[in-house]
């Protein structure tokens, strides 16, 4: 009797345990049904998207580290609006990781920012599937600020003629060089890639260890064979895209740049790298790059002292009647479709792209709203850290070559993974074009493209 | 009379004591089993939906396993997680039990004790930032260890992460991270093989080398077993050391170098969760198959 009794108490528990334990678990998978199932509410369609209910609250503003300080200006300018900023990596080097939130984000069915910055130009080539990037010219801004762009601009934000973002900055390639070290040398800056290749040629002989260019970052084909006019990434539809990395407009540029490799007047360390920084920062004679080398690479990671950095326009081919030059990211904002506050939202995206008190001053980038730009390039004269004009950034952002696109599928790591590790070993950048080629093919295909060779 | 009521409080005390001991027992299962149905069970089940199923929810039988497989990075992915298995559960089993021995030998004086701390002080760090230490390390430019690396004739961080060096450089990484932990453990399992065992092996005249091999690896087999089936399903998922390592070197070197790599592409980049699920589950196939064949093969769960 004794004995049966606390056993049948403990039956009686245990039965209680697997209860609680079977309700704990029900709890469980209701809340993930709760989740997956949640954030479907009435929407009513206005400015060409199905929009949900505008509310009151605070504006989600995802920005990398560079943009940071936009957004804060923005909310001193703007005490009476509640900004709730979100500092990530900006997408930077194809991390992804909008991209990834996003798809998670559609899944729970909340969470969302309501706007967005992206250091990658190619972000509208999920977005607009995702159902997340909101269009912009539907009523959302209107033509009159979209028209203030630089031409072209907006091109990598538009999907089947339809705006999904607006760019934040220009990346067109120019020729940067160190202006007092050119004078000391007695050389003049290359109007032809053969003057470049020459003077690349004399600097080895002449000046060893200093440089006319850098050729191991993952975005270094955007540059140099982007500007050679080379068609290894032209996008012709939203999921096509010819790939011929064979041409002469290709082997002859990248002939040129193995020739400056083999003499050594051309690094393959790469301008980010510790190495760079380090061993190379004060042999810079020429750097072919995109306009936001000035304040990114010179400014802020090699630490070049002011008054020595000066800009002049891409070389060209001897005899090309139509100059040409390469593009190099570009950040890009988007404003979600689901957010609740709009007008907020397009208010931030207006002044964060267009006002003159950042884009026009404080902007670390050649600005993509052409009014902007012309202030920003006063600015930079005025701050005195370049030496001379920088009209040659102005001439150049129209000049871009359009048969190079921005896919899906992100051209800088297809380079790092496939090509890179050759030229470490020492092989020739021509001889590893077939590879490129095939590379490049694998992953459009993977990513749904139609791919013509 | 005297002895009647303590053996009567006795008998009631003990029941209780029982209850107790049972109703502890079964909070700790339940809290466990609670975790596990959340964390284990229920994922796992989502993950085989998932992987036989369409974006819009119908059955669609093996297509996802056939995409995935035809994607042009599946083949390299296996090979390169089957290389990186040999290399890291070899210099496991060969590390670890050689480095347990000879803590286990050392134990009389302080040096064991230190020893047995630094080597489990690696464990302590989590480990995406042991393998951000490894990124450092690995770095001539920056690297503590620099002369060592330029005598092997690394000079640059492109050299030393060249996709032939891959699979070793995550063992060492894997190794330091790991196997702290497991040196630790395999000097416990010494420590339990009875005192005269060792007498009886000393007595028969047997050296350090032949007490090792005949009596003491004999003693461990069910503890490294233990350990390779823990390593085999821990490295079979190899994404954290490839996946810093490409963020650090922008992408030169193990991007999509691993089948959780690829899981995550499909998923993420490609929005195919089914594919990215159909991995999954021949990663789960893999390992619980290769678990049930160490398990039979050892003897694992036999009574001693």
């Amino acid at each position: 009797m004794m004995l049966t009794k606390p056993s049948a108490g403990t039956g009686a528990r245990a039965r209680r345990g697997a209860a609680l334990l079977v309700g704990c678990t029900t709890a469980l998978a209701l809340a993930l049904t709760a989740c997956s199932s949640g954030g479907a509410g009435a929407r009513t369609s206005k400015d060409g998207f199905a929009q949900v209910a505008q509310a009151d609250g605070a504006l989600t503003v995802w920005v990398d580290a560079t943009r940071m300080a936009a957004a804060k200006q923005y909310q001193q300018l703007h005490p009476e609006v509640k900004l709730d900023i979100v500092s990530y990596d900006g997408d930077a080097n194809g991390s992804n990781y909008l991209q990834t939130k996003v798809q998670l984000f559609n899944r729970t069915g909340k969470g969302w920012p309501d706007v967005v910055f992206s250091s990658q130009n190619n972000e509208v080539t999920w977005a607009v599937d995702a159902g997340f990037a909101a269009p912009l010219d539907k009523g959302l801004l209107p033509a009159a600020t979209l028209g203030g762009f630089a031409k072209g601009a907006n091109d990598v934000c538009t999907v089947n003629g339809t705006l999904y973002c607006l760019r934040n900055d220009l990346s067109q390639v120019v020729l940067w060089y160190n202006a007092p070290l050119m004078k000391q040398f007695g050389y003049e800056t290359p109007a032809t890639w053969e003057d470049y290749a020459e003077l690349g040629r004399r600097v080895a002989a002449e000046h060893p260890g200093y440089l006319v260019g850098d050729a191991g970052d993952a975005f270094t084909p955007e540059i140099y064979l982007w500007a050679g006019k080379c068609g290894a990434n032209q996008i012709t539809g939203a999921k096509a895209v010819t790939v011929n990395t064979g041409s002469e407009a290709c082997t002859r540029m990248a002939g040129l740049m193995d020739g400056l490799i083999a003499n050594k007047s051309m690094s393959t360390t790469g301008v980010f790298s510790t190495d760079f920084a380090k061993n190379e920062a004060d042999k810079v004679l020429l750097m072919p790059g995109p306009a936001w080398y000035g304040g990114a690479v010179f400014k802020d990671t090699l630490k070049t002292p002011a008054q020595q950095i000066a800009v002049a326009p891409i070389p060209q081919w001897k005899g090309d009647g139509s100059p040409a030059t390469g593009n190099v990211g570009g950040g890009t904002w988007l404003v979600s479709q689901h957010s609740a506050h709009l007008e907020a939202a397009t208010d931030f995206l207006t002044w964060v792209t267009t006002d003159n008190a950042y884009q026009g001053a404080t902007a670390p980038g050649f600005p993509a709203y052409a009014p902007a730009a012309d202030n920003w390039l006063k600015a930079q004269a005025a701050a005195g850290y370049f030496v001379g004009d920088l009209a040659p950034l102005k001439d150049a952002a129209p000049q871009v070559w359009p048969g190079w696109g921005s896919g899906q599928f992100s051209q800088e790591a297809i380079w790092a993974a496939t090509v890179k590790p050759g030229m470490t070993q020492g092989r020739s950048i021509v001889s590893l074009l077939p590879a490129w080629h095939d590379s490049i093919v694998k992953y459009a295909k993977s990513s749904g493209y139609q791919v013509s060779q | 009379m005297t002895t009647a009521p303590t053996a009567a409080g006795s008998t009631g005390r003990r029941p209780r004591g029982a209850a107790r001991r049972s109703r502890a027992g079964t909070a700790f299962v339940a809290g466990y089993l609670v975790l596990l149905i959340a964390f284990g069970v229920l994922p796992t089940g989502y993950a085989v939906y998932f992987a036989f199923t369409s974006a819009g929810g119908t059955f669609t039988g093996f297509d996802n396993f056939v995409t995935a497989a035809r994607d042009f990075r599946f083949l390299d992915s296996v090979g390169h997680v089957a290389v990186y298995l040999v290399c890291w559960l070899v210099s496991l089993v060969v590390f670890v039990v050689g480095l347990a021995l000879l803590l286990h030998r050392l134990a009389a004086d302080g040096t064991g004790k230190a020893l047995r701390f630094l080597y489990y002080v690696p464990g302590a760090l989590a480990g995406a930032a042991g393998v951000l230490v490894w990124l450092f390390m690995l770095d001539p430019t920056v690297s503590p260890v620099r002369p060592l690396l330029a005598a092997l004739g690394f000079d640059t961080f492109g050299e030393v992460v060249a996709p032939g060096n891959l699979p070793v450089l995550f063992t060492v990484i894997a190794f330091w991270t790991g196997a702290g932990g497991w040196i630790v453990v395999m000097y416990g399992a010494l420590n339990n093989i009875p005192r005269d065992v060792m007498e009886a092996a000393r007595i028969d005249g047997a050296g350090a080398w032949q007490t090792a091999r005949r009596v003491q690896i004999p003693m461990l087999r069910k503890w490294i077993v233990y350990m390779v089936i823990l390593a085999f399903a821990g490295g079979a998922q190899l994404f954290v050391e490839p996946q810093l390592l490409s963020l650090a070197s922008v992408g030169v070197a193990g991007r999509d170098y691993s089948l959780s790599q690829l899981t995550y592409d499909f998923a993420f980049q490609l929005n195919d969760v089914n594919s990215a699920a159909a991995i999954s589950v021949e990663l789960l196939v893999v390992s619980v198959s290769a678990a049930a064949l160490f398990v039979a093969r050892s003897g694992f769960f036999d009574a001693d």
